[in-house]
């Protein structure tokens, strides 16, 4: 019975690194930037949520909606003011802004909303859990919420970059930026919007991550962040698949290491396995092997 | 047959024609900029013009620019991106730590112990960068990156569990538990509370010798064989192949040599504060000393060197913003950034450099040589 | 060309260094011989804000209250500069203050930078009072240093034996952040403790650092073990997360936490039915009667609009008690900080006591210890209570 509880947080975790790491993983397909501010956008949308629903009175899924709206815009704003002017010029220079702006947000977090941690109040507040083997297990609705979410945003998106017009262009620019705007793709628009898809699911992964997790820090972002990142290239970076089995992947392996193995030490294993995978493919798990032209 | 080639070309002069003048203005510019930097913070120091704050900073800028510099062995000339360079940094101060600790205990020549302390940090370090070296070896661009990011995390995660204690001039060591029966003076590193109770050795002369030998070794590198070796991989893995070198081979000494250094740079650091705590190498260090590498132009030494002093001077200095210091400094760094590689700005630059370099004849000779490089 | 433009930039950050030196040059010595100036550092910024932020507050508070109350006596300054919890950059602040002419440094906010600049200040002796760096290095060695707050060892040692006195028949698990000096700090001497007196812990777990995580898993843990009472010798942010997800699966020890957890009841949008029955070792509470604590915890909401934690208390204190201290020595706001820490020195070695909002009679041993007694509180409806 301990397994099933274990299992199941494994996969609420995995379930939050995993809508995180799609923001990761579609932003790098496009841009081949390794985007460090998104964990931030991230504590931007439970701030705003938190704000929406203690300050202005709001119902917590009205809120989501304006956390996703205010995260949109700030995604594509960072995109246009940061990463646009260095759009081209190696992968270093746009990394080195990206922390600049991970760097902003935390530091404007602060300003705005002080050191003192909130305390996020639950999405499913009022929802009692369910109890299951006579009251050995327990899922708690936030677990099932996030869980569902997860493989709802996922199907979505993976229809969305193949049926649609705005999603096969996204594809295209991420195959080859130049010949996709010679085939009269718009290619600023197309990254703007997997910016502002990004950020848009960085305020609902926010959002779940805080129901379940409920410290809001202006900090909150970072460590999620470098996680998922961390199941993004676990899963094969650019891949929307591998960021899901990726994230998931990764809840599992620090909830069951910390529960049978060592709780000082589950970091290191969750790392120390992803090493282990890029020894063994090291592309990911499901990443594209790109040969090389000579 | 690649490395005979290259030595072929040594040996016919060549190198001293193509390569020499550039390797020794580097070199000039590099040195130049240690030693007078300096002599006049010293004598500014002596003649009391320099506050605490930026006396204070002496040792630590010293251990950044070297830093940098050995970073930029791996980002600059090996053209690998690394996220981890904090991790060998953490190995070589800690290590180095526990050395002078030990050699404390018998002798009090404090020369001997600083110098057997970095060398034995460094020699902790390449094992680490060795053993870490080994799965990157396969790997290409990010997911290296996201190797040495992993790599980072586990030392100071493992560092968070390890205890050692000098009982009696004898070493003990502990796993995920305090060592009983020791009295706090005789603890050397405790877990999360890290190293403390160290004697504080580092002054700004051992700074500024640690970076002459990080710049020698580096810049001696780049202008070997095996420095260009290393070059032409990251220029065109394929070609190099092709002649038959051994990337893997080049790229794992490029790695080792760069966290000896790194673990060198992290002991003179372990040893200038009383207290050091594992937390201090996480993420965010190795990303500051890749900002130093990245705005000093990769693989530039002496634009390192001068990015790592600037950049560690710099939030102090922001102090009078208050609560906006760190705010301030992000906006700079990301301004900074744009202004440095954006092509458009970059290129009124150039016609501004241009119009300035026509009216001054002797200018476009300079302007060529740089070109070359 | 590009390299042409990097040196442009590299030029101009080179200017920006030389007014940087400029700016730091000079300055240095007593500046303002009429007051006594106070210098802290501490996290402003970062993970650790709170802590170093309600230091500032409360030391400030104090500052404004004396001055204003004593216009014709001893006149204080107050400076704060920020450390990010980072050894190095307190060492950088330590010295920022002294070229601005610190005369008491009013110590660092937390441990592990308070064990960098404490050597510092006893090298330029300079004297320190820190109100919340708990770890024993602080003071270790330095005969100027003193703390305001309980030393880990001692609030560890507290704790096991007020659980082994009161509790005997609990079974005890702990869950710590191993990343954290402070929590480390306490834990190890609870387990020595509890080692000592024959008890046995049934589980412990860790966490490194993150605050907010999943902590289902050491939860987990302790509900197997059976335990049914939790030490939470860690801060109050993950502590409140502990207990939200324990209540989420029904599980309900008792949780037993130290200073650390002071601060829980005032978090923002925290349903303080869940901190219901935890029990905690505190100098300080919020809620006391006592006049002394009641005019502070107003003084501070009016100029705040926040309730204070237990680390503002211990900075409000810090300034009340070097004041005392300033005046029972006979000290003029003229003198140096060598000779202004020689008096303090001579002061707090000595029998002088002070009362404050966090403890009364508080003496001090050669050591730099405090010596005053914790609390035992329990959280009924909402508020502290001490524990009958």
């Amino acid at each position: 019975m301990n397994f099933l509880t274990n299992l199941i947080s494994g996969l609420s975790l995995g379930s939050v690194y995993a809508i995180i790491a799609l923001g990761y993983t579609m932003v790098y397909g496009i841009s081949k930037m390794l985007n460090f501010a998104h964990g931030d956008v991230i504590m931007i949308g439970g701030y705003m949520s938190f704000v929406m629903t203690q300050y202005v009175g709001m119902n917590g899924w009205l809120a989501l909606l304006v956390a996703i709206v205010v995260c949109t815009v700030l995604g594509i704003l960072i995109e246009r003011l940061a990463y646009r002017p260095l759009r081209g010029t190696g992968s270093l220079a746009v990394l080195i802004t990206a922390i600049g702006v991970s760097y902003f947000l935390q530091n404007m977090a602060l300003l705005i909303w002080g050191a003192n941690p909130k305390m996020f109040t639950s999405l499913f507040k009022g929802m009692s859990p369910i109890h299951a083997a006579g009251g050995q297990l327990t899922i708690t609705p936030e677990s099932l919420f996030t869980i569902a979410a997860n493989i709802v945003i996922m199907i979505v998106l993976t229809l969305f970059v193949s049926k649609t017009k705005a999603g096969k262009a996204m594809r295209a620019v991420s195959e080859d930026n130049g010949a996709a705007q010679l085939m009269g793709i718009n290619v600023n628009q197309s990254i703007s919007l997997t910016f502002a898809i990004g950020s848009g699911l960085a305020a609902v992964a926010g959002v779940l991550m805080c129901s379940a997790y409920p410290v809001l820090m202006p900090t909150t972002g970072a460590m999620p962040g470098i996680k998922a990142f961390t199941a993004a290239v676990f899963g094969g970076i650019g891949s929307i698949p591998g960021a899901m089995i990726g994230g998931l992947i990764l809840g599992i392996i620090e909830i069951f290491s910390r529960a049978y193995i060592s709780t000082e030490l589950s970091d290191a294993i969750v790392f120390a396995c992803l090493i282990i995978v890029l020894l063994v493919k090291p592309t990911g798990l499901l990443g594209k092997k790109v040969s090389e032209k000579v | 047959m690649a490395e005979r080639l290259l030595k072929n070309i040594s040996t016919r002069g060549l190198k001293n024609a193509v390569k020499g003048s550039e390797y020794r203005r580097e070199a000039a510019i590099s040195y130049a900029i240690l030693i007078i930097g300096f002599i006049v913070l010293q004598a500014g120091a002596a003649a009391g013009m320099i506050g605490h704050n930026l006396q204070g900073q002496f040792v630590p800028i010293c251990c950044y620019i070297s830093l940098a510099v050995s970073l930029n062995l791996v980002v600059g000339i090996s053209g690998e991106l690394s996220l981890g360079h904090a991790g060998f940094m953490a190995v070589g101060a800690f290590s180095g730590i526990l050395m002078s600790r030990i050699m404390g205990f018998h002798m009090s020549f404090e020369p001997a112990i600083i110098i057997t302390s970095m060398l034995f940090a460094a020699f902790m370090a390449a094992v680490a960068g060795f053993i870490i070296g080994i799965p990157i070896l396969g790997l290409r661009g990010d997911y290296l990156a996201i190797v040495t990011l992993a790599f980072g995390e586990i030392i100071r995660n493992i560092m968070n569990v390890l205890y050692f204690g000098l009982d009696d001039g004898k070493l003990r060591f502990a796993f995920n538990h305090t060592i009983d029966g020791l009295d706090n003076n005789e603890r050397i590193i405790t877990g999360a509370i890290g190293a403390t109770g160290t004697k504080t050795m580092a002054s700004f002369t051992w700074g500024l010798l640690l970076c002459l030998f990080t710049v020698f070794v580096v810049l001696n590198i780049k202008n070997s064989k095996q420095g260009r070796a290393i070059m032409s991989i990251r220029d065109n893995r394929i070609a190099a192949e092709s002649i038959g070198l051994d990337v893997r081979k080049y790229k794992l000494m490029a790695f080792v040599i760069s966290a000896a250094l790194a673990g060198m740079a992290g002991c003179l650091f372990g040893l200038n504060y009383s207290t050091l705590v594992p937390l201090k190498f996480n993420f965010n260090t190795s990303v500051l000393i890749l900002v130093f590498v990245v705005l000093g132009g990769v693989g530039n030494i002496w634009g390192g060197i001068i990015a790592a002093a600037v950049l560690t001077i710099l939030p102090e200095t922001f102090r009078q913003f208050a609560d906006y210091r760190m705010l301030t400094y992000a906006v700079v760094l990301i301004l900074v950034m744009i202004f440095t590689y954006n092509p458009a700005i970059n290129a009124r630059v150039k016609s501004v450099v241009n119009k300035i370099k026509i009216k001054k004849p002797g200018g476009k000779d300079k302007k060529t040589g740089k070109e070359a490089a | 060309m590009k390299k042409t433009w990097n040196k442009v930039v590299v030029v101009a950050l080179s200017c920006m260094m030389a007014f940087a030196l400029a700016a730091c040059g000079g300055g240095s010595g007593d500046a303002g011989d009429d007051v006594i100036k106070l210098g802290n550092t501490g996290p402003l910024t970062g993970p650790a804000a709170i802590y170093g932020q309600a230091v500032d507050n409360g030391g400030k508070l104090a500052v404004e209250e004396i001055n204003a109350a004593n216009p014709d006596g001893l006149q204080l300054a107050w400076q704060a500069e920020d450390d990010e919890a980072d050894g190095e950059k307190a060492v950088n602040a330590y010295n920022k203050l002294m070229d601005d002419g610190m005369d008491v440094f009013i110590g660092s906010t937390t441990s592990g930078s308070c064990v960098a600049a404490s050597e510092k200040a006893f090298e330029d002796r300079v004297f320190e009072l820190t109100p919340s760096a708990s770890q024993v290095a602080v003071t270790e060695g330095k005969d100027n240093v003193f703390q305001l707050c309980f030393s880990d060892p001692n609030q560890g040692v507290a704790a096991a034996d007020y659980i082994n006195a009161n509790m005997a028949d609990k079974t005890v698990g702990v869950i710590y952040n191993n990343a954290s000096d402070y929590s480390a700090g306490i834990y190890d001497k609870f387990k020595a403790e509890m080692e000592a007196a024959g008890k046995e812990i049934a589980a412990v777990e860790a966490f490194a650092d993150d605050a907010n995580t999943d902590f289902q898993a050491q939860i987990n843990s302790m509900k197997n073990a059976g335990v049914d009472l939790v030490f939470l010798p860690i801060y109050y942010t993950p502590a409140s997360n502990i207990l939200i997800q324990a209540d989420k699966i029904g599980y309900a020890p008792t949780f037993f936490g130290v200073d650390g957890m002071d601060g829980i009841l005032t978090l923002e949008g925290f349903d303080t039915k869940l901190a219901e029955g935890v029990m905690l070792l505190t100098p300080f509470i919020a809620t006391a009667e006592d006049e002394a604590t009641q005019n502070f915890v107003k003084a501070y909401k009016d100029a705040y609009g926040e309730e204070p934690n237990q680390f503002a208390a211990d900075a409000y204190d810090c300034v009340y008690a070097v004041y005392d201290a300033l005046n029972k020595a006979g000290v003029e706001a003229s003198a140096s900080h060598e000779e202004i820490c020689d008096a303090l020195v001579g002061q707090f070695a000595g029998d002088f006591k002070y009362s404050g909002v966090t403890g009364a009679d508080m003496e001090w041993n050669e050591a730099g210890e405090v010596n005053k007694t914790p609390n035992a509180m329990v959280i009924e409806n909402g508020v502290y209570v001490p524990v009958k």
